[in-house]
C-alpha cells in the first residue's frame, strides 16, 4: 500500500488517481500509523515551503516521514515535497526544512533570459517566474525511478524556487530554465522530483509506476 | 527548454459541452469527460473547463465532471466560471482541479485573490481578464485611442469596469495571481488572430505567465501569440473542437517555425498516423 501524505495542501487527488491508474494500491492519509505501515510513502506538495513545514509539524507528520526514510522504504517527494527535504529555504523568510539532503532552496534569479534557439533571429526572451509548463530533463545517471523514461523527456513543472544540493552526486536529473538546476534527486531509498509526474501524462505515469514497483 | 503551451478550452453548461467538439472518434461530443480524454490522447498541454452554468444550484455538476475527468486525464486542469468563495475553490481542488480561474469576483473583491493565493498557493490561482480596446470618448463608433489601451470587462464582456487592463493585471500579480488568462473581447470569435498588442503589453508588464485567448483562426495566429505577443501559452476553442487543426498538427507547425513545443508523438504510442519520425526532443 502506497501512502500519500495528506497535509492539507493542494490537489492530492491527482497523485492518488495517477497511482490508481498504474494499478497501485494507494491511500491518502495523515494518520502516522498508516504512514509507518505503508510499503511506500509519497510526500506531494503545492504551496509555500513555510506552510508545508508548518502543516507537517501541526499534523505530527515529521516523525513518520523520518522513520519511513530510516526504515529503508521507498520514499518519493514531489515538487514542494522535494524542497522540504533540504536544509532551508528563504521563501517568505528563512525556514528550516527536514535536513535530509544537505543544501538550500533558492528563488530563480530575476531577469533571466532564454538562450535563443539555433539559427533563431529572435530576441532573447525574458523568462517568467514561476517556471510553469512542460520542460525537459537531462539524466545524470540511471535509476529505477526513470526506467523506460527517455533522456530529454518532458514533464510538467510549476515552481519559483529550486533545490541546490551541496553534493552534486545526488542529482538524478537536471532541467534548464535560465540556469541548469537539479530537477530530481536520488539518495538510497529516497527519491524526489521537482516536476509533477501526476500531471505529466504517460511519462509521469511511468515514473509513478516505476516508484510503485521499487521494493 | 521550457515549451509553449497549447490549451484547448471547453465551455461547459449544466455538465455538457456547448459548442461541442467534433472529433470523428468521439461518440458523444457533448460529454466533457470524453472531450477531455480526446485532448489528452492528442497531447494537449493543459485543459480549461469554463463553466457557464447560469444557476448556482446546478454548479455541483461541474464537480462531477472534474471528478470523472481527473480519474483519466493526467495534465493540468483549470476550471473557471462562477467562483465566488474560498469554499468554491476548495471543492474544485478536492475534486481534482489543479488551478481555478477567477474573473468577475476578482474585480468585485480584489482581496479575494490575495486570500486565495495565500490559502492555496499562487500556482493554483489564475486571474482571467476580459479586455476591450478603448475608443475615443468611450464611444464605440469612434476611433480607437492611440497608442492603444484596454478596459477590463466582466460578466462575459457585457459590463465595463473602468479599470485599465495593464494596471489591473499588474495589481493581480502583486496580489498573488500565478498566471493571467487574457481574452480579447474584440477578437474573440472573430478568427482574425489574437490581439497581439494587448498580449505583448500585458506580457511585458508582468513577471508571471500570460495565456493569450480570443481570436485564433489559423496556426499562424498561435505562432504570433508566442513570437510577437510574448505569451507563455495559447488558449483556443473552435479551431481545435471542430477538427480544423489537431493538437499534433498545431505542434508540428509551431516546431517548424522554431517555436519550442513539447513533441506530441512519443506521448501516446497509438498515434502512429504522424509521418514525422522526429519523436525525440
Amino acid at each position: 500500500m502506497i501512502a500519500v501524505i495528506d497535509y492539507d495542501m493542494g490537489n492530492l487527488r491527482s497523485v492518488a488517481k495517477a497511482f490508481e491508474k498504474v494499478g497501485a494500491d494507494v491511500v491518502v492519509t495523515r494518520e502516522p500509523g498508516k504512514i509507518v505501515d505503508a510499503s511506500h510513502v509519497v510526500l506531494p506538495g503545492v504551496g509555500a515551503f513555510r506552510d508545508c513545514m508548518h502543516h507537517l509539524r501541526e499534523f505530527k507528520l515529521i516523525d513518520p516521514i523520518l522513520k519511513t526514510i530510516e526504515s529503508g522504504k521507498p520514499f518519493l517527494g514531489i515538487c514542494l515535497g522535494l524542497q522540504v527535504l533540504l536544509d532551508e529555504s528563504d521563501e517568505f523568510g528563512l525556514h528550516k526544512g527536514l535536513g535530509l539532503i544537505s543544501g538550500r532552496v533558492e528563488l530563480f534569479p530575476p531577469n533571466m533570459v532564454a538562450e535563443a534557439g539555433q539559427g533563431s533571429e529572435r530576441m532573447p526572451e525574458r523568462l517568467k517566474v514561476p517556471h510553469m509548463g512542460w520542460n525537459s530533463i537531462t539524466k545524470h545517471k540511471e535509476s529505477r525511478l526513470l526506467e523506460g523514461v527517455d533522456d530529454g523527456e518532458y514533464f510538467y513543472f510549476v515552481h519559483s524556487y529550486y533545490a541546490v544540493p551541496t553534493d552534486p552526486s545526488v542529482t538524478l536529473t537536471s532541467t534548464n530554465y535560465g540556469i541548469e538546476y537539479t530537477s530530481a534527486i536520488e539518495v538510497e531509498n529516497m527519491w524526489a522530483v521537482q516536476f509533477h509526474p501526476e500531471k505529466s501524462q504517460s511519462a509521469g505515469l511511468k515514473v509513478l509506476e516505476n516508484f510503485s514497483r521499487i521494493d | 527548454m521550457l515549451t509553449k503551451r497549447i490549451i484547448p478550452c471547453l465551455d461547459v453548461k449544466d455538465g455538457r459541452v456547448v459548442k461541442g467538439v467534433s472529433f470523428v472518434e468521439l461518440i458523444d461530443a457533448g460529454d466533457p469527460v470524453e472531450s477531455a480524454l480526446a485532448y489528452e490522447a492528442q497531447g494537449a498541454d493543459e485543459l480549461v473547463f469554463l463553466d457557464i452554468t447560469a444557476s448556482h444550484e446546478e454548479r455541483k455538476t461541474i464537480l462531477d465532471v472534474v471528478r470523472e475527468t481527473a480519474s483519466d486525464v493526467f495534465m493540468p486542469l483549470t476550471v473557471g466560471g462562477g467562483i465566488r468563495t474560498i469554499d468554491d475553490i476548495h471543492e474544485l481542488l478536492h475534486a481534482g482541479t489543479d488551478k481555478v480561474s477567477i474573473n468577475t469576483t476578482a474585480v468585485e473583491n480584489p482581496e479575494f485573490v490575495k486570500e486565495a493565493a495565500e490559502r492555496f498557493g499562487s500556482s493554483t490561482i489564475v486571474v482571467a481578464i476580459d479586455a476591450k480596446r478603448r475608443h475615443v470618448g468611450g464611444d464605440k463608433t469612434a476611433e480607437f485611442i492611440e497608442p492603444p489601451c484596454w478596459e477590463v470587462f466582466t460578466h462575459g464582456g457585457r459590463r465595463p469596469t473602468g479599470l485599465d487592463v495593464i494596471e489591473w493585471a499588474t495589481k493581480m500579480e502583486r496580489y498573488g495571481a500565478g498566471e493571467i488568462l487574457l481574452t480579447s473581447m474584440d477578437s474573440d470569435g472573430q478568427k482574425h488572430g489574437y490581439d497581439i498588442a494587448l498580449t505583448r503589453s500585458v506580457a511585458d508588464a508582468l513577471n508571471i505567465p500570460v495565456i493569450a485567448s480570443g481570436g485564433a483562426g489559423t496556426l499562424a495566429h498561435i505562432e504570433e501569440a508566442f513570437t510577437e505577443g510574448g505569451a507563455s501559452a495559447a488558449l483556443a476553442a473552435s479551431i481545435f473542437h471542430f477538427g480544423e487543426f489537431t493538437i499534433p498538427e498545431t505542434k508540428e507547425y509551431l516546431k517548424g517555425v522554431g517555436v519550442a513545443v513539447r513533441p506530441p508523438a512519443g506521448c501516446h504510442p497509438s498515434s502512429s498516423d504522424s509521418s514525422d519520425p522526429s519523436d525525440e526532443a
